[in-house]
């Protein structure tokens, strides 16, 4: 069954295009890549599906509920949590009270907030940082700490914007570990990445936008040997 | 509608149109600085009382008319908004403290001390200018002869609009044509971009507020001959400034000019037609209209159009 | 001992009349009094919820008019004012709400600051109900001496200490941090921001409103420029919680003790007194530069820079 249906979305800006007419699905439990050169609508897309943005024209539906149009707090309610591409940790809030802050969203004392909080703490490998304030963080467990805060409203899908921009290598492999074990949680995953390798390795499926519009879609060995992609895409990513 | 009706309401309307224009002025210098710092600069209002008074001594104890003190007042707050911009504002960017607005606030306080100042200084007494032209004024009769309806034009407002326009279009001048100009409207669309390109962001920011200061100094010796003159005047147009700057859309000039004039006509309206009393609130009706139905301001409907959409 | 604080502090405070303090020390107690109660509520608004109120003299205007109306149109006592300004308020906090809350940041400061005015303006016009620029007069005073408004606004001010306390350690105190912090995020972290805000804005009005209400039974004459007032009212509030320290406990306390004494103080000296708004500018924007956690936030480094100040001197 199909989590997530994406199904002819447009987001106009003033009349320019952001993104014209993009369709796709998601399966439960499935890991989807969203790929695609800078400017090519991406994070736009998640904007949409997060409620950000109301599409200019089309529709989105989470579990066959239509969520288009919805607020952002309305749809992590249903089960959808994000991170962002430039972080935005609750700054002058410890670690644990930036989690326990949006562990609130299922729970309302304080004790059961603060459980769930220590466990995706944990479970992020931030177990040492509980108490320092989120702003001091280093870059890589201010991305981590991202995961943590969206884990922790107990989603259904979970969309990562750029989770990996700026790791590295250690980090990147500790990444790239805790997303799988995201997925044997059962919980599907649609990311936006800009390391190719990390996203052909993981991902179960791959959409590929460019100039706002669907160029392919299909398993990453399919995208890896499909002409467009690599002429639009990673010919670039490999000249550069 | 009876000639007389028709009469007030053309004589409203003209009243409103020339009450507008100054209000544009005073919006102008406003917008700008929001537009180029991202701040409200809540002093507004006391900058231009502060060149009112400037104007106001030049008359009394040199005889120099109000609209020639234009160009005394407004080179002195131009240097007072620089001031104020380098010694204190800066700093106030740098600090880290909890809450954004403390600029704000920052500028609540300078706004405060010039305020208290002045009423230290000059009592808080209504002074006018009693510019030997207060009263007069150009009659449609005098025109024309066989008018079916009067109209009259007071000649200070007359001149103080024209000079207002005046002022409008040179600044359009220098925000088009100059260096300058161009480096002030490259920092308020994109900082970092502008940074990028070389613009000497730091440089623009301290210059935009002494514009904006020596704008609604400019203001300020307009509305000196049709006024009256009082320590606590500041607070209202600080509030008139920043309805325009809704009005028209944050940091938009054009948005600010065509904001000053419907306000101006909208408050003439209202006085008119409900009450002295309830102008003020005419312009707050207006503002939340507009927060609601308008978000982006005028300059939302002329993107629009210009984009065809 | 930390924990027991506040109730000592109530303790103390509440034998205070017994030992017999003089009129005019009484009245300036309430005045620090009834001005923290104002300040806590503007902090739990604009310190924990990051939206910051310029017009905190709307609600606190109608809170004194709610009583004072009913005493001059509906010949009731003043002090029933303090209960129904609490739907009063609340109701005039929803619709503004409604209003200003679609804003954020300065220009959520700059439309509060607007609401302020208009409701003067409003208050001043709308002769017939409010008896306009004329004000309204309690002719029948409760008490003459002080000791009873004493223990009335240290009652309110104990329960808005102990309901905001609770409140900031709550859920609720968190999304209110979360919303100051990041709107964005808040918001995608699934708290309805907007429901929230006004959540916040509804207290910090019947706060202030209640405070509003018992200043007009205390003072026994309002009129729109004193309650409605922007600097002697929604500023000075501001200027509390700036001095005092934004986002904690005891900020609204200790900025409200200072300003009430430091106006008291230059209202005192000859010549100066009508000087005190350059003073509190000043304050303010030294404040700011250099304390812009206040003394309480900052009093580390208030610590330091006396210390400092000491070694060089």
């Amino acid at each position: 069954m199909s989590l997530l249906q994406v199904k002819g979305v447009s987001m106009f800006f003033g009349g320019l295009a952001a993104i014209s007419d993009v369709s796709f699905d998601i399966q439960k439990g499935d890991i989807l890549g969203l790929i695609g050169p800078n400017g090519a609508g991406k994070t736009t897309m998640f904007n949409v599906v997060n409620g950000f943005y109301a599409p200019s024209r089309g529709e989105v539906f989470f579990k066959g509920k239509k969520i288009s149009g919805l607020k952002p707090h309305q749809i992590c309610k249903l089960g959808v949590a994000r991170t962002f591409q430039v972080v935005k940790p609750l700054q002058r809030m410890s670690v644990l009270d930036n989690v326990i802050a949006s562990a609130y969203l299922r729970v309302n004392n304080r004790g059961e907030a603060e459980d769930i909080a220590r466990e995706k703490i944990k479970f992020t490998g931030l177990h040492d940082d509980v108490n320092v304030i989120s702003k001091g963080l280093p870059l890589g467990k201010r991305k981590k700490l991202e995961i943590a805060r969206a884990l922790a409203t107990q989603p259904e899908m979970l969309m990562l914007d750029e989770s990996f921009a700026g790791l590295n290598p250690a980090e990147l492999d500790e990444s790239i570990e805790i997303i799988r074990k995201i997925k044997e949680r059962g919980i599907t995953i649609m990311i936006i990445e800009h390391h190719m390798k990390v996203i052909m390795a993981i991902s179960d499926r791959i959409v590929v936008l460019s100039y706002g519009q669907k160029l392919a879609e299909g398993t990453p060995n399919e995208i890896g040997n499909n002409p467009l992609v690599v002429e639009a895409y990673l010919g670039e990513a490999e000249s550069a | 509608m009876t000639s007389v009706q028709i009469e007030v309401f053309l004589q409203t309307l003209i009243a409103g149109l020339l009450l507008g224009g100054l209000y544009a002025l005073i919006g102008l210098g406003m917008t700008l600085i929001m537009g180029v710092m991202k701040i409200i600069n809540l002093a507004h209002g006391e900058l231009m009382m502060v060149a009112m008074y400037i104007a106001y001594w030049m008359f009394v104890l040199f005889h120099i008319d109000p609209y020639l003190s234009i160009f005394i007042a407004t080179p002195i707050l131009f240097l007072i908004g620089i001031a104020l911009q380098k010694f204190l504002i800066n700093p106030v960017l740098k600090v880290e403290s909890i809450l954004p607005e403390n600029q704000v606030i920052l500028t609540v306080g300078i706004g405060m001390v010039l305020a208290n100042l002045a009423t230290l200084f000059f009592k808080s007494d209504y002074r006018s200018t009693p510019v030997d032209y207060a009263t007069n004024a150009f009659y449609l009769s005098d025109f024309w002869k066989t008018s079916p309806i009067e109209l009259s034009l007071s000649v200070p407002w007359t001149v103080s609009f024209v000079f207002a326009v005046i002022i409008t279009i040179s600044l359009w001048f220098f925000l088009a044509k100059t260096d300058t100009g161009k480096s002030i409207r490259a920092t308020a669309q994109d900082t970092d971009a502008a940074l990028l390109m070389g613009v000497n962001v730091k440089l623009m920011r301290v210059v935009t507020f002494g514009i904006g200061a020596g704008l609604v100094g400019a203001a300020g010796c307009l509305f000196l001959p049709i006024y009256y003159l009082f320590p606590s005047l500041g607070g209202q147009f600080t509030l008139i400034a920043f309805v325009i700057t809704i009005l028209g859309g944050l940091g938009s000039t054009i948005g600010a000019i065509i904001g000053g004039l419907i306000l101006g006509v909208f408050e003439s309206m209202t006085a008119t037609y409900v009450g002295m009393g309830w102008a003020p609130v005419g312009r707050f009706v207006i503002f939340v209209v507009c927060l609601i139905f308008l978000p982006g301001g005028v300059a939302s409907i002329l993107k629009r159009k210009r984009l065809g959409k | 001992m930390k924990r027991y604080l506040p109730l000592i502090i109530l303790a103390i405070l509440a034998v205070l009349p017994v030992i017999g303090l003089s009129t005019y020390m009484m009245h300036i107690l309430i005045l620090v009094i009834m001005w923290s109660v104002i300040g806590m509520s503007w902090n739990l608004l604009g310190g924990y919820c990051g939206q910051v109120s310029f017009g905190h003299a709307a609600y606190f205007g109608v809170g004194a008019y709610t009583a004072g109306v009913l005493y001059s149109k509906f010949d009731l006592s003043p002090w029933w004012g303090l209960p129904l300004c609490v739907v009063v308020v609340a109701l005039f906090s929803l619709v503004l709400g409604f209003i200003v809350l679609r804003l954020r940041g300065p220009f959520f400061a700059l439309a509060t600051l607007a609401s302020g005015e208009v409701m003067r303006i409003t208050a001043e016009n709308w002769v017939d109900f409010t008896g306009g620029t004329m004000g309204i007069l309690i002719q029948r005073r409760t008490w003459v001496e002080k000791t009873w408004y004493f223990y009335i606004i240290l009652i309110i001010a104990a329960l808005t200490f102990f309901m905001i306390k609770k409140l900031v350690e709550s859920k609720l105190g968190y999304y209110f941090v979360a919303i100051r912090e990041d709107q964005d995020a808040a918001e995608s972290l699934g708290i309805n921001t907007t429901l929230y805000k006004t959540i916040a804005l509804c207290i910090s009005g019947v706060i202030t409103g209640i405070a509003g209400a018992f200043y007009t039974n205390y003072m026994g004459y309002i009129d729109p420029h004193v309650v409605f007032a922007l600097h002697d009212i929604s500023i000075i509030t501001i200027m509390i919680v700036m001095v005092g320290g934004v986002a904690t406990f005891w900020g609204p306390y200790v900025g409200a003790l200072i300003m009430v004494l430091l106006a008291e103080y230059i209202r005192s000296i000859p010549g100066l007194g009508a000087a005190h708004q350059t003073f509190f500018g000043i304050l303010l924007i030294v404040i700011i530069i250099f304390l812009p956690n206040g003394i309480v936030g900052d009093f580390q480094k208030l610590k330091r820079l006396v210390g400092l100040r000491r070694a060089s001197g």
